[in-house]
């Protein structure tokens, strides 16, 4: 108790090592409580990834999953439906999906057909004008709306209408070309939808 | 009776001795300059709103049900089956719109009389903080009653994060604890709004007033009383041109707080919904995950900044510009003391180019504003007939956009450079007997 002389060096080492243990400390403590805002188990189990097999789809038919309780909609497209995409483009908002709609698919989608595979159409079926869900006419028929219409979506709340890679129509007040979730082949007849495939951002 | 009264007053007085010299401190000798006029009213009925807000938010919470499944029905229950409940949302719903009317006015007033320069530059960084949390309480508050508005207008504001490269994706989803805005969204921001933010908001608000009773007041002449004479009616040492807080300033206060008290009575008894600009219409519908509203807004009072989003384009690929000028056109507030090299504080003295960059800047904020309200989109058409809106409406945010930001480096320039030509200051504020 006596000691006469103070270690300043000492002292300051002390005072540092106890600042950084205690700094090291309200960081670890503050770990919990950032990862209690993670989505949850409940909601991880409810937003999982979606594992549907397409065997049973024929060419021309559509099949409707839930997916993050957003519709999604698989079509098989037939040759025909995918040989008039092209013939499309000048009648449509964003035909190459670079403009307003860049963001409407991930990247590996950003084509012609809109598609990992050109047949296999897989597409969150929400209207992007006022979040409907569009119905699905797939035959190639003068129709009431459209008398060219060579099959696509058409939404039944203000009459939106869309090709057959859910690309958007001009003249209509949907904006983008509706939205391609992520997802990724597991095998020749199997998709996953909600995770990308292996390698894509 | 007045001896036992006194003897409670001594027996106080000597188990807590600070507190008679804070009452001093902050009240009865605290010296305000005599000379505040109208625009000094908005700092105290800040704080009167602030307490509205606190007392009728408690008795909101005691009957709404904090869930994505209830809480759209308890709000409508507190509206038609709780006894006042209506009266007591419509305070609180119209005390939030008053709250930014009143802060904005504040705000104004601060940089009309160069409240924010030295030595008040804590008072600023203080104000300018309570300003973001209040943004941020708004914001969460707003997002409570679930119904489609609440639901998508918390999407679009919480997707602006998503556009932050790499992090974007994940900051989103940790934001909301879901994929969509959802139960675990709404508990957090009611936490975040009945407890978090308003003890923050408290706290900020003790020590912007502490700050300023520091440093003093300033007035509408910028003149600082405490260099000025010495000597008034109350201490010889004190400043000639101040009059104590209380109870010059507090009496003063109330007339102001009755105006105040009187347009918030006729908002709530006449026009709780202030037409769509207060409470929106759409909000009256349930949230609903599938279907979008025909347009989504947030409410008035971010529109100058949520309008600064959509003026920007994309570059690069990435969106995350557009948020950036967002938050920057918040940030650049907070340096505002450094920008103004001008010794001069007040406008009534300053040089004609601070003059009109401050008109154009207010100019530019309510143009803002017109654009995030949808208000040009619907004069554009009727004034000069079928035009190009997007082009039309992007020219005007763009060009407002500039001028906003442009305030701050132009200021800055004026007063490095010399290029301001300032009015002599008077020695004592003007009116003084």
């Amino acid at each position: 108790m006596a000691n006469e002389v103070v270690d300043h060096g000492r002292r300051r080492f002390l005072t540092a090592a106890t600042a950084v243990v205690g700094g090291v400390g309200v960081v670890s403590v503050a770990v919990p409580f950032i990862k209690s805002w993670e989505p949850s188990a409940r909601a991880k189990a409810a937003g999982a990834p979606v594992t549907q097999s397409l065997a049973k789809i024929e060419s021309g038919q559509q099949l409707i999953v839930g997916w993050r309780s957003l519709p999604v909609f698989i079509v098989n497209r037939t040759k025909d439906q995918l040989a008039t995409l092209p013939t499309q483009d000048s009648r449509l908002v964003d035909p190459k999906s670079d403009g307003a709609s860049a963001q409407q698919q991930p990247k590996y989608a950003q084509n012609e057909a809109r598609s990992i595979k050109p047949e296999w159409l897989v597409m969150v079926g929400i209207c992007t004008h006022l979040g409907c869900v569009p119905g699905y006419v797939g035959e190639m028929k003068p129709e009431p709306f459209d008398p060219n219409w060579k099959g696509g979506y058409y939404c039944p709340c203000h009459h939106s209408r869309y090709d057959m890679a859910g690309r958007v129509y001009q003249g209509v007040p949907a904006p983008k070309n509706m939205q391609i979730p992520p997802y990724h082949f597991i095998d020749d007849t199997t998709i996953q939808i909600g995770v990308d495939p292996k390698g894509a951002a | 009776m007045a001896n036992v009264l006194s003897n409670i007053g001594d027996w106080v007085g000597e188990r807590a001795p600070g507190l008679a010299p804070f009452y001093r401190k902050h009240m009865s000798e605290y010296y305000a300059p005599k000379n505040f006029n109208l625009w000094y009213y908005f700092g105290v009925l800040a704080m009167v709103v602030l307490v509205n807000q606190i007392l009728t938010g408690i008795f909101l919470t005691m009957n709404y049900n904090p869930s994505a499944a209830g809480a759209f029905d308890s709000v409508q229950y507190i509206m038609r089956d709780v006894e006042w409940g209506w009266l007591i949302r419509y305070m609180h719903s119209t005390g939030a719109s008053l709250f930014f009317v009143v802060v904005f006015l504040h705000m104004f007033r601060g940089l009309m009389y160069g409240s924010y320069k030295r030595p008040r530059e804590m008072v600023w960084l203080l104000g300018m903080l309570i300003f973001l949390v209040l943004m941020a309480e708004a914001f969460m508050g707003y997002v409570l009653p679930w119904g489609n508005m609440s639901f998508w207008g918390a999407k679009v504001i919480i997707s602006l994060f998503g556009t932050i490269p790499f992090i974007g994706n994940t900051l989103v989803e940790w934001i909301m604890g879901d994929f969509l805005p959802a139960d675990s969204t709404l508990n957090r921001f009611f936490a975040l709004h009945v407890i978090a933010l308003p003890i923050v908001l408290l706290l900020l608000v003790v020590l912007h007033i502490f700050a300023l009773h520091e440093v003093g007041s300033n007035n509408p002449d910028g003149v600082d009383i405490k260099h000025g004479p010495k000597g008034n009616r109350w201490d010889a040492n004190k400043p000639a041109d101040g009059v104590p807080f209380h109870p010059y300033y507090t009496v003063h206060d109330l007339v102001g707080i009755g105006f105040l008290l009187l347009i918030a009575a006729f908002i709530i008894f006449f026009a709780p919904t202030f037409g769509g600009w207060f409470l929106e219409h759409d909000n009256s519908i349930m949230a609903n995950n599938l279907v979008t509203p025909a347009e989504i807004k947030p409410v008035w009072y971010f529109t100058p900044f949520y309008a600064i989003v959509r003026m920007v384009p994309s570059f690069f690929g990435s969106a995350v510009w557009g948020v950036l000028a967002m938050f920057g056109a918040i940030a650049v507030l907070f340096f505002l003391p450094w920008f103004d090299r001008g010794q001069v504080r007040s406008i009534r003295y300053r040089g004609t180019g601070y003059k009109v960059a401050l008109g154009l800047f207010v100019v530019a904020f309510l143009g803002l504003g017109a654009v995030g309200t949808g208000i040009t989109a619907e004069v554009i058409p009727k004034w000069f007939g079928n035009v190009d809106l997007t082009t039309w409406e992007n020219l005007f945010g763009r060009l407002m956009t500039i001028i906003y930001f442009g305030f701050f480096p132009f200021l800055w320039a004026y007063t490095h450079f010399g290029w301001e030509k300032t009015k002599p200051v008077p020695e004592r504020v003007t009116g003084h007997d």
